[in-house]
């Protein structure tokens, strides 16, 4: 079956921006309560997680081509399992477009090293997709 | 029109993190192209709302809207009639 992958590099540095420069209505436009608990500690939301994140999105965005379709961010959500592996959850416009691309599971993997997130996603597509 | 594009490319140099001057840049050129990442077009797009008073609606949160200094123009003087009306 082929496969459609979806790759995003997001700057660290620039996740601090948005929260120095928009604070919490940078969170809750881009990411689920969920998310945001899971990237919370003592001292405050941590930017890197962050940046793995919306770099997962944006690959996401990438499998699914969602051309003139907007998808706000929070549709599209990672949950990070107790054992430390990473899945998504798409809700809306992005579950619209996974399904009419007959996509029924996306594996996601993330990364980080100083100031760069990375995230790749592959999703199955049916053979006539391509 | 062109109070409107200088506030965007305003927006721009403080939030966009191009590597060029948006004074360099005509009207219909690729942000992308020049450099905007998806996450600094998040900070673009924050950063409009707060200058204009507008919200962009889910409907128009696509690669598009935001790739081209006239491009958001539009957009955000669609928002500001809608804003009015």
């Amino acid at each position: 079956m082929p496969v459609r992958v979806g790759i995003d590099l997001v700057s660290v540095q620039g996740v601090r921006d948005a929260l120095e420069g928009h604070g919490q209505r940078y969170l809750e436009r881009v990411y689920t309560p969920a998310e945001r608990q899971s990237c919370g500690g003592r001292e405050g939301v941590d930017p890197q997680r962050l940046a793995a994140r919306f770099a997962a999105k944006e690959a996401t965005l990438k499998v699914l081509r969602p051309g003139s379709v907007g998808v706000p961010w929070r549709e599209i959500e990672v949950n990070r399992a107790p054992e430390g592996w990473v899945s998504l959850a798409l809700s809306g416009a992005a579950a619209g477009l996974a399904r009419q691309a007959g996509i029924t599971d996306l594996a996601l993997s993330l990364s980080h090293e100083g100031d760069l997130a990375l995230a790749v996603v592959v999703a199955e597509v049916p053979s006539r997709e391509g | 029109m062109s109070e409107v594009t200088d506030q965007i490319r305003q927006i721009l140099a403080e939030h966009a993190r191009l590597p060029v001057d948006p004074q360099s840049l005509s009207d219909d050129a690729d942000l992308y192209q020049a450099g905007m990442s998806s996450h600094a077009s998040v900070n673009v797009m924050l950063a409009l709302e707060d200058t204009f008073d507008i919200e962009f609606p889910d409907r128009m949160l696509t690669r598009s809207v935001f790739e081209s200094i006239a491009a958001i123009a539009t957009a955000v003087a669609e928002l500001r009639t809608e804003a009015a009306a």
